[in-house]
This record gives C-alpha cells, sequence and structure tokens, in this order.
C-alpha cells in the first residue's frame, strides 16, 4: 500500500500531540465479575483480586506499548467492574469493606490508577446488597487509595429515588468527614447519577455494567488543547462555520482513540467496546473546555452565552466523533468539571461562574456538577438537593447526569482545596443555603416522566 | 515490503550541520530503510518528514524511538517517532 499522507498532514497530527496535548485519556478494561462470589467477603474478595490480575495484568504493559509505538500518549489505564452491590448481595458491610480492599489491592497490583465498581444501582430501590454497600462507602472510600464508587439514583424510565438522593447527602458528608485530613479526597471518588452510562470509560464514574460481556476494552479521547486551537485559529467565522470546524477537529481526535482501542483489543485478545466521544480537560494549561467556550468570544466561562456555546460545542464534538468510531458510548460530551479545569477555576475565582450556572450548563454536555467544592458546613440535606436538582435533569432530558461534589471541612467560600495530580484544586464555591430539608425528609420517589412511557 | 512495518520520524528545530547524517546514521545501524524524505527549512527552523521502513530493523521500534529522541535532545530537536496507521486514521476515511 503506498503511503499518501501529505507532509502538513502529518505535522498537524504531530503538532496536536506535542503542542495541544493530544492523548488517550484513558484505556478501560471492563470485567465481569459476577462468577466470584463466594459464601463471605474475604473469599468473594479474593476470588475478584485473582480475576482481576487474570484479565488485566497485560493491561498496563500492553497501554504503554501502543503509545510508544503511535507516539500518542496514553494517560491512564483504568479497570471497571461489575457493581459490587450486586455480585455481594446478602453479604453485610463489613463484608463490603473487605471487597473493596481486595479491590484496592488488585489496583495497585496490575499498575492501575483507579478501578470503578464500588457501585450500586439504586434507580427504582435498594436491595439489601444495595444498602450494605452504601453504607461502607465512606469508609472504603476514606480506607483505599484507588477503589471508586458510583451510585445511579435515578433514569427516565424509573424515575428518581428520593430515598437513594436522602441518604447519598449523608453519605458524601460522612466520605468528607473521614478524609477531613485530605480536603474530602474521598467525595472526589464518588458519582451519584442519573441515567449511569454502564461502558463508560471514565472515572470515578467507571463500572462494568450488568449488559456488558465477558470482558471489554472501553476507550475514552481528550483534546480540548486540540479543538480550543483549532477554534482559536477561526476568531471570524459564523457559528455554523465554527461547528463545521469543530467537527472536523473532533474526527481527528476521535479517529485516534477508535485506532488505539483497536489495536489494544487484538493485542489483549479482549472485544473493543466503545469510544467515548467526550472532551476531557485537565488541569494543565491550554487543556481546558472552559478556554474553548472563552476563545468562541465569551469574556468568561459562566457568562450569558455559556451554556449556548457549550451546546454548540457537544453537538459538534459528538457529530465529527460519530463517524469517526465504529462504536461510540459511554458518556460522549463535554465533561465542565471545576478542579481539573483551569478555566473553569479561573472563572470561579473571577466571580463569573456560579454552581447555578453550571447546573444549567449541565443540561446541554456531559456531565454534571463534576469536581466542585462547597463549604464544609453544607448539610446534608442541602447536598441531597443539589443531587435531586441534577437528577431531574437528567431524567426529564434523557441524558446521564451526575454530582461530583466536595463540601470540604473545615473549609468555606473562598478557601482552596487542593488534590493532586489530575484531580487538580479548587476554590469553595459558594451555595445557596436556604433550606430544602422538608421536601428532602419526604423520601419517596419521583415518579418516571410522562414520555418515559414510550412503549 | 512487509505490512505495517512503515514508521513516521518527524524533526524539527533550530538549523545546524549534520542533523540527517546524525538520524540517518542511526537508521543505518538499526538498519532501518528510508523510502521518503523530504525537508523544509522555514526562517531558521528546520522541518523533516521521514518515511522509513523497519521490517528489517535490528532493534525493537521502542528502542529506535529512544535512540532518535535521545539524538534529538543532543541536538536540540524535537523527534517524533510515530507508526504510519496513525497518519492513515486521522487524516483518510
Amino acid at each position: 500500500m503506498p503511503f499518501h499522507i501529505n507532509k502538513d498532514e502529518i505535522l498537524e497530527t504531530v503538532r496536536m500531540v506535542q503542542m495541544e496535548n493530544l492523548d488517550i485519556r484513558t484505556i478501560t478494561m471492563g470485567i465481569n465479575i459476577q462468577d466470584c462470589r463466594s459464601e463471605d467477603g474475604q473469599g468473594t474478595g479474593r476470588k475478584i483480586y485473582d480475576k482481576v490480575l487474570r484479565y488485566a495484568s497485560n493491561l498496563v504493559p500492553v497501554g504503554d506499548e501502543i503509545a510508544k509505538e503511535y507516539g500518542i500518549p496514553i494517560i491512564n489505564k483504568r479497570i471497571s467492574v461489575t457493581p459490587v452491590a450486586m455480585v455481594a448481595d446478602g453479604l453485610d458491610q463489613e463484608d463490603m469493606l473487605v471487597i473493596g480492599r481486595y479491590l484496592d489491592r488488585a489496583a495497585a497490583e496490575v499498575g492501575v490508577n483507579f478501578i470503578g465498581g464500588f457501585s450500586a444501582l439504586v434507580h427504582k430501590g435498594f436491595t439489601k446488597g444495595d444498602l450494605a454497600l452504601l453504607h461502607a462507602i465512606p469508609q472504603t472510600l476514606a480506607e483505599t487509595e484507588r477503589v471508586c464508587s458510583a451510585v445511579n439514583v435515578a433514569t427516565t424510565k424509573a424515575g428518581i429515588n428520593m430515598d437513594a438522593v436522602y441518604y447519598m447527602g449523608q453519605i458524601i458528608k460522612k466520605t468528607a468527614e473521614l478524609t477531613a485530613d485530605r480536603d474530602g479526597l474521598g467525595c472526589a471518588k464518588l458519582v451519584v447519577f442519573c441515567n449511569a452510562a454502564e461502558d463508560n470509560p471514565f472515572m470515578a464514574g467507571a463500572f462494568h455494567g450488568p449488559g456488558e460481556p465477558e470482558c471489554t476494552l472501553n476507550i475514552g479521547v481528550s483534546g480540548p488543547g486540540v479543538v480550543l486551537n483549532a477554534v482559536r485559529r477561526h476568531p471570524d467565522l459564523d457559528l455554523g462555520e465554527l461547528a463545521n470546524v469543530i467537527k472536523k477537529t473532533a474526527f481527528k481526535v476521535t479517529r485516534t482513540g477508535e485506532l488505539v482501542g483497536r489495536v489494544a483489543s487484538q493485542r489483549l485478545q479482549v472485544p473493543f467496546g466503545i469510544v467515548d466521544l467526550s472532551l476531557a480537560p485537565t488541569p494543565a494549561i491550554g487543556d481546558s473546555v472552559a478556554d474553548i467556550l472563552e476563545a468562541m468570544g465569551l469574556e468568561r466561562v459562566g457568562a450569558h452565552g455559556s451554556t449556548a456555546a457549550l451546546a454548540l460545542l457537544n453537538d459538534a464534538v459528538k457529530k465529527g466523533g460519530a463517524m469517526a468510531s465504529s462504536y461510540v458510548g459511554g458518556l460522549s460530551g463535554a465533561f465542565i468539571p471545576v478542579s481539573e479545569d483551569a478555566g473553569m477555576i479561573d472563572a470561579v475565582e473571577a466571580g463569573a461562574l456560579t454552581i447555578e450556572k453550571l447546573e444549567a450548563m449541565t443540561c446541554v454536555c456531559s456531565v454534571g456538577l463534576d469536581m466542585i467544592a462547597i463549604p464544609g458546613d453544607t448539610s446534608a440535606d442541602i447536598i441531597s438537593a443539589i443531587i435531586a436538582d441534577e437528577a431531574a435533569i437528567g431524567m426529564i432530558n434523557r441524558k446521564t447526569t451526575a454530582v461530583r461534589i466536595i463540601p470540604a471541612p473545615g473549609k468555606s467560600e473562598g478557601d482552596w482545596v487542593e488534590f493532586g495530580g489530575l484531580l487538580g484544586r479548587a476554590p469553595v464555591m459558594k451555595v445557596n443555603t436556604f433550606s430544602p430539608a422538608k421536601f428532602i425528609a419526604r423520601k419517596g420517589r419521583i415518579p418516571a416522566p410522562i414520555h418515559a412511557l414510550n412503549n | 515490503m512487509e505490512e505495517g512495518k512503515r514508521v513516521i520520524i518527524t524533526v524539527l528545530g533550530l538549523d545546524r550541520v549534520g542533523i540527517i547524517a546524525a538520524i540517518a546514521n542511526i537508521l543505518a545501524e538499526a538498519n532501518v530503510n528510508i523510502l521518503d524524505i523530504s525537508q523544509t527549512i522555514l526562517q531558521e527552523f528546520f522541518t523533516m518528514v521521514m518515511v522509513v521502513d523497519t521490517s528489517h530493523s535490528r532493534v525493537e521500534l521502542g528502542t529506535l524511538r529512544d535512540m532518535l529522541t535521545e539524538k534529538g535532545k543532543e541536538l536540540g530537536l524535537q523527534v517524533t517517532v510515530q507508526h504510519e496507521d496513525i497518519f492513515n486514521f486521522m487524516h483518510r476515511i
């Protein structure tokens, strides 16, 4: 086959990787652990540990090898497993803790930085296993380093489980308290979802859904920096033309994910699941979704117009990406975390970006209120109410929404929390303190919306 | 030529004497064949793109990459080594 790529195209690719932070954000191996059940936590944990090692011990070396060969950095190698509440149903809270420790050890052993799946799907109600797992979350996240937890409290089909929403407010508070010495770091590993995606490769929300195969590889691409530079190169285009530029760029970014996915799946002999088309920012300068919105013409993200700009961006990324990949899935949309995005942090500091505006922006992108630090004295019912609002947005709009919020112990508005690495740092944001306590204390279920009745 | 053994080497940096010689030497020692080479200088800035065949290479691609980037560092150049598929995938449907 003759080589027919011209020099400009080659240099474009090199520029994207070298100067614009194009990378594969994560290769996440999803592993079914439903066959790992034993009579107690010890036995079940041991089986899970053995299975993860059996399936995933080559994940990191193969990822590194591909990164070298293709010259594309692969930032994270991760693992997701079947929600532990399902596998360990019938066991108690202590057993769940034991299993959490085994997950942590397995992740350390194979060299991945996070393992997701200390999870429960409770959108319509709790099993005994779900409750045991929920109660074990704070201690597990405090004691372990790599375990991530996601709890699905609502779906468009089932409505919102307000009992779960009520408990999650308390669990988030407790998790923050148990990790108070680290600014409430435990909460950065805990996501509350509506319409959780079963094949999401991104942490902390990844788990291997019950509809997934035995083992699969899901790829999360990145590339806010590449899109940012493409937008900056076209300061005078109208928005329709700009959407087209973003689409073409997203196509190229996603193709690298598709290639890495195919090669990795072949080398690991694991079926290729999906490419997640998300724009995932990092704290690195220039690798920011906020910067893209500002390059589109907003003085600061959070200004009026931010929601429209984000809607355009999110849709253009999907349109470009959908053509580039044979299987698209996961969350697939722009992420707007605060602590992981330098531009978002600046906007909060400048007073341009508030929680209310972020909530509005989550209506048009994935995923939700993400990595937001709030005052440590925020009550559990306010946190529950924040979750309820996000879940309502997801339920009504048939999309995934999530809350990953950190009530930073001892901190108040304007203080800073530091998590380090990809989790970044964040200013503590103001929260509306009028009380939703009575509403939240009603509990029960918010019924599924009328458009769920589409059969 | 064996499929899937073609690699693209790009070299970027300030122009100086001996860049191509230095890179070509490493390739020759590793028994890597140069298929195509194109080079421009724009305002002191040197850009080279090389297509090479590694099917008879004496070293692993990862090692070759390390050797070339090491040499690049010595000469103050940025050297990238990437399998051709990344370009085919990104720029062609």
